[in-house]
């Protein structure tokens, strides 16, 4: 039984391999947390109600909307933020794609689809098959982060370019 | 969003006690859809209740031979299950027609089931809304400009016309899923068919459950595994939408013959809609064009479409025919 009498809880969770102990509101979302408590600003708040995706990061190794997610809810949880490039090869792989292709514009909504994007691979990688990712597929299963500038087609072009060097093993 | 305290129970008891013992206490899931309409000041909640450490999320086989499905087990792993993909392949199809991956990779099968529908004047508290407060009057049914598409054709009464969103329970619905829910008082077994109240006069209970009932499972008879059985999607975009019509379907054959058949419809009634009339009219019967467009107009004859969302009829008689066409080929 983990109860608390009061509006707020001590919560502990594992950022990009970092443990982070907090004392939060108990209405403080995981975006709010990463955000606000530890100062990680890569990733965004856009919609802030699981529509547009940019707030998009992993837990536990699933992609989610941390602006849903209520932290206190995330107990010992393994996060892993846009910030967690610097130790997931995947991550810079997908980042060198997205400059590759011109996968931007204005880049808001860049951090969760890069997120997004390490997930997908992830759950592709779950279900076998060669681990790249045709375009059919990421465009279904990358539409949960929009782009309101209209990147999509080079997005797409990104995922599926990644999706191929991490499959070959290459850097 | 307002305060309020949180506990995370280990056992369903306790998890019941502790909502039936707080007037304002709520179950808490992943959170995709409450925390949002805590945000919305919609749901305000004093405590929460979390159900997700309560091993409930599993999959396993029931006596009989059907399936067990845990109330918080993922949507996105209901989806993936080896034996819902090989034997109730329209669960899957409908849990991945609905919502996005980063929703279903945390969302459970009992929150899916018990989500509130996305009507916009229901969503927003500065409009009157008879779901959120009986007698308060709705917007969507008083205006005089065309009726919003996303309303219902089926099932709606003039107290609310608001359909239902979920894919899932469409599907569960077309399966005769079995509810198991755990009360103050106990458990009891809850046919979904049973399970969604319609609107009425007083339509802020979406279904028969009280506060404090938790829905700890889904189980699915072995009768209808296996069946040739499909789920189609009509939505204003290709992935990432709420539906405007929906179908389940399974069926098996004899021969030529239709011995039997389910079909349901989503997001066109208040509440997941079991097609009984067109049931009935395609039993033994051979599933040729013209027997499937009756059987089906057995069931919309009922339809009272509102100005400006009359094509959904139309939609629906047009999806529900193709989809019963391509599994009586296969099943025959």
């Amino acid at each position: 039984m983990n109860a608390t009498g009061n509006t707020s809880a001590a919560v502990r969770l594992r950022v990009n391999g970092v443990v982070r102990e907090l004392r939060l509101d108990n209405r403080t979302t995981l975006l709010d947390a990463l955000r606000e408590a530890l100062r990680l600003t890569g990733t965004k708040k856009g919609c802030d109600h699981g529509q547009c995706g940019a707030c998009t990061v992993l837990v536990d190794g699933r992609r989610v909307y941390s602006c849903l997610l209520l932290a206190v809810a995330l107990p010992d949880s393994d996060v892993t933020t846009v910030e967690g490039a610097v130790r997931d090869g995947r991550l810079r792989i997908l980042q060198r794609a997205f400059l590759d292709h011109d996968a931007l514009q204005c880049g808001y909504c860049t951090p969760g689809q890069l997120c997004s994007a390490l997930g997908l691979l992830i759950e592709l990688a779950a279900e076998g098959g060669d681990g790249t990712a045709p375009a059919g597929a990421v465009r279904e299963r990358m539409s949960g982060n929009l782009c309101r500038c209209g990147a999509y087609t080079h997005i797409v072009a990104a995922v599926t370019a990644a999706s191929k060097t991490i499959a070959e093993g290459t850097p | 969003m307002k305060t309020f305290r949180y506990e995370r129970p280990d056992s369903v008891a306790t998890a019941v006690a502790g909502v039936a013992a707080h007037p304002g206490a709520a179950f808490l899931g992943a959170g995709t859809s409450l925390v949002d309409l805590m945000k919305l000041h919609v749901e305000e909640p004093t405590l929460l209740v979390d159900v997700t450490s309560l091993s409930l999320d599993r999959i396993g086989t029931a006596r009989d031979g059907g399936l067990v499905i845990g109330a918080t087990v993922r949507n996105s792993d209901l989806a993936t299950d080896p034996r819902v993909r090989a034997e109730y392949p329209l669960l899957a199809e409908a849990v991945l027609s609905g919502a996005s991956a980063q929703i279903r990779n945390v969302a459970t099968v009992g929150g899916n089931l018990l989500q509130r529908t996305r009507c916009p004047y229901y969503r927003d508290v500065t409009k009157p809304c008879n779901r959120r407060s009986a007698g308060s009057g709705c917007p969507a049914l008083e205006s005089r400009l065309p009726h919003s598409p996303h309303l219902a054709v089926l099932g709606a009464s003039p107290a609310c016309a608001a359909v239902h969103p979920s894919d899932l329970a469409v599907a569960l619905t077309a399966l005769d899923a079995l509810i198991e829910v755990t009360g103050p008082h106990g458990t009891r077994t809850v046919p979904i068919t049973s399970l969604y109240r319609p609107p009425g006069d007083a339509p802020p209970d979406d279904t028969v459950l009280a506060r404090a009932d938790m829905i700890t499972a889904v189980r699915l008879p072995a009768a209808t595994a296996a069946w040739p059985c499909a789920y189609r999607k009509a939505r204003d975009r290709a992935s990432f939408a709420f539906g405007t019509a929906s179908v389940a379907a399974a069926l098996r054959m004899t021969g030529d013959h239709i011995v039997d058949v389910k079909l349901a419809f989503g997001a066109v009634a208040p509440v997941p809609w079991r097609a009984r009339h067109a049931e009935r009219a395609l039993t033994g019967r051979r599933p040729v064009g013209h027997v499937l467009r009756q059987a089906v107009d057995a069931e919309l004859v009922h339809a009272r479409p509102l100005h400006g969302n009359a094509f959904k009829v139309d939609l629906l008689r047009n999806m529900t025919v193709s989809l019963l066409s391509e599994l009586a080929g296969r099943a025959a």
